[in-house]
């Protein structure tokens, strides 16, 4: 990001100046309300910034058209705090999701669907519908169907905010293990005790925003 | 083409992503099945009417009439001088003297069986038809007033062409008819699909958060509506054709919409009519829907 500024009318984020590396862990930290879930949206190209350069994979995001945009997203993985689903679909079919649209039409090729839901310990529940499941549950879906894709970046905007410390607990792990994968992870969060939990595993930064700029925060947290 | 690729092949999924409850699906459905059940009929009345255009149009346009009245004493001999006349006439490939019992049937409708006309004033009446050259009404006119004053020469024109003119109007209102239908459902599936995507916000919100192309969202909607406006219209068309064959015939003399049916190749709008429904409704469906999910970005 080069000079990024975002406004709802009103400024909400400006000169942002933030590079980040590939197979990185950062957390995003600050207020409610303070930017978090836009940063991560401009990231992912759910918004445009108002001004400023924003480069996603060497690429200005400004400047790519809508279908470019759907396919820098299958390289981006996403896990929202409310977890968007089809909740006509089980959850197997909301997992698959991602590479199905892609137009890849068997699974067969990409990860296997099955070792994936293990993975998550959503085995058993791989046929039940989203409405069913409870907040953590929905978490590690989330968390499933966005790496599905193999992506190179995985973005999680509260991942943790509707589940209990057991469960922020199990999910992070999850997360530490992609990132040993060689996986880019950026968590917007206000769970400093996550942070905390999450730095005794994994060398992990951490960007707070605060007057409606990022900094890199110190080695207090 | 990934719209079309994605609606002819049979991907579980781009079926799948969009629920298929809802009133919109229900809607186009049986608004495709009424249209097309009009359409069908639209199409038999114009056919119809186009039959009945030609058929008064040919039968009668090479034939007419000559009347001749006169007293019953000069009766014999002014049909003679017509009779005379027209064997003279240049065009006329025949002339034929109506017996006395084809009058009296001409008659029948009015005055019932067995009317004694004989004691009636009643005209000769001498059928004419011409060959291909035709002949010289105005030549073979002034003849008969010169020779036979009494004699009236009825090429059916006068009351022949209003009566094509209104068979081509039913013809042309029968084909409007068909466009305007057609303007309908297209203005329908413009509503219907603006309101399944605005129904659906949070469906295309989670496959864009997947990676999903605008393309690949709109075949989603417009395979369902696409599909759904085949089968309402082919039934429809289907329901039409039952109706129109269980209507009376031409036969029955009490039919009131005499000729109304399809023949011979006639019959292939009953599948020119779902395919046109699909690829309307394709193409209408995939139009709007781009259209608004450019707007909904």
């Amino acid at each position: 990001m080069k000079s990024v500024a975002y406004s709802y009318g009103e400024e909400l984020l400006s000169e942002l100046n933030v590079s980040i590396s590939q197979g990185s862990f950062y957390f995003l930290t600050g207020p409610s309300g303070s930017g978090k879930t836009t940063f991560l949206k401009m990231c992912y190209g759910s918004l445009n910034p108002t001004s400023g350069e924003l480069n996603v994979f060497s690429r200005d995001i400004s400047e790519l058209s809508r279908d470019e945009i759907a396919y820098l997203r299958r390289k981006i993985g996403v896990v929202h705090q409310d977890c968007q689903f089809l909740d006509h679909l089980n959850v197997a079919d909301n997992i698959a999701l991602p590479i199905m649209v892609s137009a890849q039409n068997s699974l067969s090729d990409s990860v296997n669907l099955k070792e994936l839901l293990n993975w998550v310990g959503l085995s058993h529940r791989a046929k039940a519908l989203p409405p069913e499941l409870s907040g953590g549950e929905r978490q590690r879906a989330a968390l499933a169907r966005a790496i599905i894709m193999s992506p190179d970046v995985i973005l999680a905007d509260e991942p943790t905010g509707n589940i209990d410390w057991e469960m922020s607990q199990r999910l992070i792990r999850l997360l530490i293990e992609l990132n040993h994968m060689g996986k880019t992870i950026v968590i917007a969060t206000h769970d400093l005790n996550l942070i905390r939990f999450t730095k005794a595993s994994v060398q992990a930064r951490v960007l707070r925003i605060s007057n409606k700029t990022v900094q890199l925060a110190g080695s207090d947290l | 083409m990934v719209g079309m690729k994605n609606i002819l092949l049979p991907d579980r999924y781009v079926n799948q992503v969009v629920p298929t409850n809802g009133f919109t699906t229900l809607l186009t459905f049986f608004t495709s099945a009424s249209m097309a059940f009009l359409i069908v009929f639209s199409v038999a009345i114009s056919f119809a009417a186009d039959r009945l255009a030609h058929s008064w149009s040919d039968s009668l346009a090479n034939s007419a009439t000559l009347r001749v009245s006169a007293p019953k004493a000069d009766l014999e001999s002014q049909t003679e001088a017509a009779l005379n006349v027209l064997s003279n006439t240049k065009g006329i490939a025949s002339f034929r003297l109506l017996k006395e019992e084809e009058q009296q049937a001409l008659l029948e409708p009015w005055f019932g069986p067995k009317v004694p006309i004989n004691n009636l004033p009643m005209p000769r009446l001498i059928s004419i038809e011409e060959d291909e050259n035709g002949y010289d009404r105005a030549g073979l006119r002034l003849r008969l007033a010169a020779e036979v004053p009494s004699a009236v020469l009825d090429d059916h024109t006068r009351w022949r062409q209003p009566l094509i003119k209104a068979a081509y109007r039913i013809w042309f209102l029968g084909w409007l008819s068909i466009g305007l239908i057609f303007f309908i459902v297209i203005a329908m599936m413009v509503l219907v699909t603006r309101a399944a995507l605005s129904s659906n916000r949070k469906v295309i919100e989670v496959l864009r958060l997947v990676g999903a192309t605008d393309q690949y969202i709109a075949a989603a909607f417009v395979r369902k509506f696409a599909f759904r406006a085949f089968f309402g219209s082919a039934l429809g068309a289907m329901l039409a054709s039952i109706t129109l064959f269980l209507l009376p015939s031409e036969v029955d003399q009490t039919a009131v919409l005499l000729g109304l049916r399809l023949e011979g190749l006639e019959w292939s709008w009953l599948i020119v009519v779902p395919l046109s429904f699909f690829v309307m409704t394709f193409l209408t469906a995939r139009i709007s829907s781009l259209s608004i999910l450019k707007s909904l970005a």
